[in-house]
């Protein structure tokens, strides 16, 4: 078996990182230049770390399958990044930080990796800004913040609803000086598809030149993934049509445990599904829920419009449930209570499988607010409106642009009706403290790994967790491998571990086209997502379960002997880059199931039917399941469980209440 | 609930490959939802032209919402199609009548040559960016965010000119295939901050000569460009750069 060890170091869990860190092994600046390592993936993770490495001295090589670095799927993120820099001065600190997103994953993630990320959090501000990214600013020229979930400070901050793409574009500017400089080789429209294990450790990988279709082996000390998560496996998701887990997929087969896959997102205001030749779902920003708020009617199937309701007949359910929280209770909270309107009978619109979020309130109080700046006396319910809407314009007005697109409907006019839908997955490869895998020399970064969020990530942490794992944490951390590499000359590509990784991978391309069943790639994706979305979605239990996993394997074969894939392999073939894609998900969405089935608990995103409180909420079993799930891979598609216990020396575990 | 009634003729420019010629080839498509994407209705198409054991159709696309700037369109003679403020893939079919023939084409510019279909190569742009849209900031090297305050509508304008998401439409446009204002918005973004002072000069000077070298046209003041751009980037912009350009020969001490 692997290395299977997470190395957190000795010591008081505050100074455990800074010791750390001031007694890494380094690797001088002369050696640097003559150690490669390739990274792939180039969102907040991959861009930030292949900058911050070339900027180190290191020779780097950054694949992504994009026909730009730019456009990594974290340019979606909306909402706002945290830090603990309490500008606010609401009392907001390190420990607060590290608290809250412990507690916000229902007490399922590693005590000293959150703490890192709550003591590194102020720097990535720090750097960001320096970078040019305009975060949001108050009229004194200082730094805004805005509340998100599951924390009663405000220690977000943001750009718009276009925080991801401005912090993306930070990261993505600092890797294209690299690469003018020639510090940085950048391959677009490249796909990862093996990584290349030489005696025991991670050596580099065989990627496709998407365009041409050439198989390319390429060497590096070090192997980063940096490639984000697996929501796809749902088919629907507010990720890109391109997010995958193949990266990942491929390091799990070639020895990489996989940390706890069940645990997924479900984030509970994103636009309902509308038809059938639904492609994605998009995400209406956590941020709104500090303005909106939620509610569905008190009458069950109630046909009357929102405006012809009247408030004393509204359910304001999270306000109701949850008088501490309110509408900011963690997104596995809120998505659950919406479901459980929904299937009790009170949810709106054509499907009624949605709920209101209405703006109506806060838009009057600012209103009132702006009145009362512009010297108005006695403003009348019209005007507040006007004014109000000034300011939620310029709060979230691509926001509300977006919703008005997809649905063809006025938010400004009628609450948004919003329902939950996959959104982010918490699980992901398994890493050590230095974020090393169970390959060494195999390194996962940001949503690519399992290690922060618990069962649960907190809103405008992944921005955090991806910029911190690439700026600040993988820097240092790798030093302690590769010193130990300096005698290690470049591998020749035509070493026997690359010609035969590169057989298996065209092996497996040229199975795909040689097929030709008759179904198209999409249509089994389609199938996998639906089982997945009932099975092992919101909410689960052992016997959907187990029928999902016999249905799975079934959908396995099926695939294998009638998937259609038009065209070759050495062309641009989008619709053979799906299949190598929907290939992995299907074998994920098996393993999901497992350890969705071996989790006789419900935590954070992980509601197992069985195991709830009288009322409902998510019942732990902390005496049998604080542990990470690291799943070993097993030819023929077997799963071998082994399991990282968790130890919780500084905070007090107990049962989650936002109440 | 998905199929709609609506019946469509589109054109679309298919071409095998860079070398290869392309041309317009026609497709007729019925029962399409009002409440589809455009990209969705390139889906049923795709998936109608694989069942009848044809080449589905390549474009680029990925976030599906506006953002990443990948798909990229040629809509009835207008980059991203008819509706103002929207990429291709926020376009929605409601934007169309029953009966419409639709002509689909790629980015067209020298700089953008064709990979396949409606694929374009646009990395030209990301060498713009290397040639100097950055500022010199090792990570670590930063002081507190807050220890240098930004006025409030010089942030606000460099966010504004920060929203472009680099998916070409300003040069797919232009007549004369200028990329002056993706150039511009981000050298505008830049100079409006303090931070981004040092470099400014050079900065203009670098990536003007980059954006040159890539056979972009020249700018002749049309405006077709910030009127087709998806994100509202501004023509002043434009103006700026101009500025910082040829104040660059001036005050500048460095030859770039």
């Amino acid at each position: 078996m692997a290395d299977f060890n997470a190395n957190i170091p000795e010591g008081e869990l505050t100074v455990k990182w800074t010791k750390l860190r001031s007694s890494m092994p380094l690797v001088n600046p002369a050696n640097k230049r003559s150690i490669e390592i390739v990274v792939v993936g180039s969102g907040l993770a991959g861009a930030s770390a292949a900058s911050t490495l070339a900027e180190m001295g290191y020779k780097v090589k950054v694949f992504c399958f994009q026909d730009s670095p730019r456009r990594a799927h974290s340019i979606a993120a909306q909402g706002g990044i945290n830090a603990a820099k309490n500008y606010q001065n609401d009392g907001d600190s390190v420990y607060r930080l590290f608290y809250d997103t412990i507690k916000g994953g229902d007490y399922r993630a590693r005590e000293a990796n959150v703490h890192r990320l709550a003591e590194v959090s102020t720097s990535i501000i720090d750097q960001c800004v320096a970078q040019g990214v305009p975060l949001a600013r108050e009229y004194g020229g200082l730094l805004d913040n805005r509340s998100f979930g599951g924390t009663q400070v405000q220690r977000t901050f943001y750009a718009a609803g276009q925080t991801g793409q401005q912090l993306l574009l930070g990261a993505y500017s600092a890797l294209e000086r690299q690469i003018g400089m020639g510090k940085v080789e950048m391959f677009t429209r490249h796909e990862m598809l093996e990584v290349v294990v030489i005696e025991g450790k991670a050596r580099g990988i065989i990627a496709r030149n998407l365009i041409t279709g050439e198989l390319e082996r390429h060497f590096g000390h070090a192997v980063l993934l940096g490639t984000g998560g697996y929501g796809n496996v749902f088919y629907l998701s507010t990720n890109a049509m391109g997010s995958n887990v193949t990266a990942a997929w491929k390091a799990h087969k070639k020895g990489a445990f996989f940390g706890n896959p069940c645990f997924t997102q479900i984030h509970p205001t994103c636009i309902p599904v509308s038809g059938d030749h639904q492609s994605k779902l998009t995400l209406m920003s956590e941020s709104l829920r500090n303005d909106g708020r939620i509610w569905v009617p008190k009458k069950k199937d109630d046909q009357r419009k929102a405006s012809e309701i009247p408030e004393d007949e509204r359910d304001y359910y999270l306000e109701r449930r949850y008088p501490a929280f309110g509408n900011l209770v963690p997104r596995d909270v809120a998505s659950r209570a919406a479901k459980e309107r929904c299937d009790a009978g009170y949810g709106v619109g054509k499907s009624k499988l949605a709920v209101y979020l209405d703006f109506a309130a806060n838009t009057e109080r600012y209103g009132r607010i702006e009145a009362t700046k512009h010297n108005i006396q006695n403003p009348d319910h019209a005007t507040c409106m006007r004014l109000g809407r000034e300011v939620v314009k310029e709060k979230y007005g691509n926001l509300f642009d977006m919703y008005a697109q997809i649905t063809g409907e006025d938010p400004y006019e009628l609450p948004m009706r919003i329902y939950p839908a996959v959104h982010y997955t918490m699980g992901g490869l398994w890493v050590d403290y230095n974020l090393m895998t169970t390959v060494p020399g195999l390194y996962a970064l940001g949503e690519a790994n399992f290690s922060d969020h618990g069962a649960n990530r907190l809103g405008a942490s992944a921005l955090m967790q991806g910029l911190a794992d690439g700026y600040f944490v993988i820097p240092y951390t790798i030093g302690a491998y590769l010193s130990k590499e300096l005698a290690t000359k470049p591998i020749p590509l035509d070493h026997p571990a690359f010609v035969e990784a590169e057989a298996s991978v065209k092996s497996i391309l040229d199975k795909f086209i040689s097929i030709k069943g008759t179904k198209s790639v999409d249509f089994f994706h389609k199938k996998l997502g639906l089982i997945m979305w009932d099975k092992c979605g919101m909410a689960r239990n052992a016997k959907g379960l187990t029928e999902a996993i016999a249905e799975i394997q079934q959908l396995r074969r099926d695939f294998w002997s009638d998937v259609r894939v038009p065209g070759t392999a050495d062309e641009f073939n989008p619709e053979l880059e799906k299949a190598g894609r929907v290939a992995d998900f299907i074998e994920l969405g098996e393993l999901m199931c497992i350890d969705a089935l071996n989790r006789n608990e419900s935590c954070g995103g992980h509601f197992r039917e069985e195991y709830q409180t009288e009322e409902g909420e998510a019942l732990r079993d902390d005496e049998n399941y604080a542990y990470v799930a690291a799943w070993e891979f097993k030819e023929g598609v077997k799963f071998e469980l082994h399991k990282e216990e968790l130890k919780f020396e500084n905070i007090k575990i107990a049962q989650r209440s936002y109440k | 609930m998905s199929t709609g009634n609506m019946n469509l003729t589109l054109k679309v420019w298919r071409q095998k490959n860079n070398k290869a010629k392309g041309n317009l080839v026609d497709y007729k498509l019925s029962e399409i939802s009002p409440d589809m994407s455009f990209l969705e209705m390139f889906d049923v198409l795709n998936e109608q032209l694989i069942n009848k054991g044809d080449e589905p159709i390549v474009f680029d696309h990925d976030c599906r919402e506006g953002i990443c700037g990948a798909c990229s369109m040629y809509i009835n003679g207008r980059p991203h199609g008819p509706k103002e403020g929207i990429t291709t893939c926020q376009l929605h079919m409601r934007s169309f009548k029953d009966g419409d023939t639709i002509v689909v084409e790629p980015w067209r510019a020298k700089a953008f040559p064709v990979i396949k279909d409606l694929t374009v190569d646009r990395t030209a742009f990301d060498r713009i960016i290397a040639a100097g849209g950055f500022i010199s900031v090792n990570t670590g090297n930063a002081q507190d965010a807050n220890a240098l305050p930004i006025p409030k509508l010089q942030a606000d304008a460099a966010f504004e000119a920060a929203a472009c998401i680099g998916c070409g439409a300003c040069v797919a446009t232009c007549k004369n295939a200028s990329a002056m204002l993706f150039t511009s918005a981000k050298i505008s973004q830049l100079a409006l901050l303090p931070q981004g002072q040092p470099e400014r000069y050079r900065r203009a000077q670098s990536m003007v000569a980059q954006m040159d070298a890539e056979g972009f046209g020249n700018c002749t003041n049309t405006g077709a460009c910030e009127a087709e751009c998806p994100k509202g980037i501004s023509l002043e912009n434009i103006a700026r750069m101009n500025r910082d350009f040829y104040a660059a020969k001036f005050v500048s001490e460095e030859e770039v």
